[in-house]
């Protein structure tokens, strides 16, 4: 009698678990589909911006101008670190002379594009999230669609716009700001020959190949990051507890989708 | 033109499983002072989003100036709400603007005034709701009531031809209460628009209302003028204008017998 009660809830619960999983995931699919017509939206209403640039600069300067901060010093340790790694492990070859376009390649086509998406996503993104969610719970969005104004063109898109124009931007002073860091370190502090240092990237750092790809990767996570974003702060649930998951939701998703992203972009970019 | 501004037929709404809506009519005439009455929760600014087109019913239909609100196109839809002015609960001011760009907002979205012109407007309307002095102040320095006297201000920046006020009277001292009561039936003499009022507020909202309808487990329960109701013999209304809590009215929201509750 117990063993068949046992046997019951036993089964019982494992159909609770296999509904719980297949709920999930119509529940993740749906959302996907959502944010999907929400980008293609977000996309019609940007061209509504062409009449009120104003928008976009502000944008621009509280999505953009705000993370150089965080971008320049992150960009400026990573180039120095790497400096000081490549540089140990190279000495042992005599090659610390390639110590530039190892830290000038790493950066171009992989750190620069992926740090800096990170850190834009958790700078920016969680920003652009909680800013637009608040918006929704205190019936702001709700109010400027009954003054007939569209919130996706006045509020949604301008944010849109600016995470995607400015991340290739970071990314590149992100490069750059890390050349310059591994500069101080092999050739000011390690006493590297400044011209090895330089000659060496000049030659063997390819423009199509290195300095576009790493754009077009910086791009691609720019959009997908402000996205998110924007998205998961649109579809909030209005409450301080549905946003705080909001904010959480685009922090985790994004990264995880820029690094798998970097990966199949990668894959496609650089095969020999 | 017909009469009636506002026809609400055979209206059905559902929240996830609760009904909220089952069947409601209502006519809402062009000129006067409409009011919505009835206890929390029974779907008032339910009822006002709807008119507005925010949400959609499930079944019935709402016109609004002959205009089926649910079968317009977007486009149509914003046309049809530059003329309708709607006070939120909340007073739903545009945080990152201060108190006199919030009431520019829809001037600067909907007209091509010159700069000079609208600062005339809006020092206008915001001197109409008291708040003149507080035009440079931020949305987050004001009091609840004071940000919903600078939404009220903004609701009649483009001088609709309807107002919705989503309880214009909770959170006003006694003073600028009657100042907003009298406010608001002159500015429904003035402009000669329709103005609907969602509100708890039974003596004021009666005092300045010309028909009253109330609603009750989504349906009207009762309409009529305020001097019609105050006299009515549904134990309903006498209720509800007194406050008694014995009757038909509920004050609990729907639920299973407390013993079977608190004893499981
Ligand atoms: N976003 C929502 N999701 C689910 N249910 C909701 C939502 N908003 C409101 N409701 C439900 O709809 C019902 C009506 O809500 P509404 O805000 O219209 O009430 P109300 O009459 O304006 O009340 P009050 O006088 O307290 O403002 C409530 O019982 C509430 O439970
Ligand atoms: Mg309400």
């Amino acid at each position: 009698m117990i063993f068949a009660l046992k046997g019951k809830s036993l089964f019982n619960s494992l159909i609770d678990r296999i509904q719980h999983v297949g709920a999930a995931t119509i529940h993740s699919f749906q959302r996907l589909g959502h944010a999907s017509v929400f980008l293609l939206e977000v996309i019609a209403s940007c061209t509504s911006l062409l009449t009120r640039p104003l928008l976009l600069v502000k944008q621009l300067h509280s999505v953009g101008v705000q993370t150089l901060i965080i971008i320049v010093v992150a960009g400026l340790f990573v180039g120095m670190v790497m400096a000081l790694q490549s540089y140990y492990a190279l000495i042992d070859f005599g090659a610390e002379d390639s110590v530039g376009v190892m830290v000038a390649l790493s950066l171009m086509r992989e750190l620069g594009p992926v740090i800096t998406a990170l850190l834009f996503a958790g700078r920016a993104g969680s920003a652009l999230t909680a800013e637009i969610g608040l918006m929704k719970a205190t019936e702001q969005l709700s109010g400027m669609e009954m003054m007939a104004v569209n919130p996706m063109q006045r509020i949604v898109a301008p944010r849109f716009l600016a995470g995607v124009i400015s991340m290739p931007l970071l990314a590149t002073i992100f490069s750059a700001v890390g050349i310059i860091g591994a500069y101080l370190v092999a050739v000011e502090l390690l006493g590297l020959d400044s011209g090895a240092f330089w000659s060496q990237p000049q030659n063997k750092v390819d423009l199509y190949l290195d300095l576009y790809n790493g754009i077009i990767k910086s791009l691609v996570f720019g959009i997908v990051a402000t996205w998110i974003a924007v998205f998961e702060g649109y579809d909030c649930i209005p409450t301080s507890e549905g946003l705080g998951q909001a904010t959480t939701r685009t922090v985790v998703h994004s990264s995880l989708a820029i690094l798998f992203l970097d990966f199949v972009l990668t894959a496609l970019m650089f095969t020999k | 033109m017909s009469d009636i501004l506002v026809k609400i037929r055979d209206l059905h709404f559902s929240r996830g499983n609760r009904k909220i809506f089952d069947g409601l009519s209502m006519d809402i005439p062009r000129q006067g002072i409409t009011a919505i009455m009835g206890p929390s929760g029974t779907g008032k600014t339910t009822l006002l989003k709807l008119i507005g087109g925010q949400l959609t019913p499930d079944q019935g239909s709402i016109e609004v100036d002959g205009l089926n609100v649910h079968q317009l196109s977007t486009g149509k839809l914003f046309d049809l709400r530059q003329r309708m002015g709607m006070l939120f609960q909340s007073g739903a001011l545009l945080t990152d603007l201060s108190v006199f760009e919030n009431v520019a907002y829809p001037l600067r979205e909907h007209t091509k005034l010159s700069e000079a012109m609208i600062r005339y407007m809006v020092l206008l309307k915001l001197n109409a709701v008291g708040l003149r002095g507080a035009a440079e102040m931020m949305p987050s320095e004001l009091s609840g009531g004071m940000s919903r006297r600078v939404a009220l201000a903004r609701a009649i920046a483009l001088d609709p031809m309807m107002i919705m006020y989503d309880e214009p009277f909770t959170g006003q001292d006694p003073i600028s209460m009657g100042v907003l009561v009298s406010l608001i039936s002159e500015l429904n003499n003035a402009l000669n628009i329709c103005s609907i009022v969602v509100s708890h507020d039974v003596p004021d909202t009666l005092s300045i209302s010309d028909t009253v309808h109330f609603i009750s487990a989504g349906k009207v329960v009762e309409s009529g003028s305020p001097e019609t109701l105050r006299n009515s013999q549904s134990e309903w209304t006498h209720q509800f204008i007194h406050g008694d809590a014995d009757g038909p009215v509920p004050f609990h929201f729907p639920a299973d017998p407390i013993k079977d509750d608190l004893y499981r």
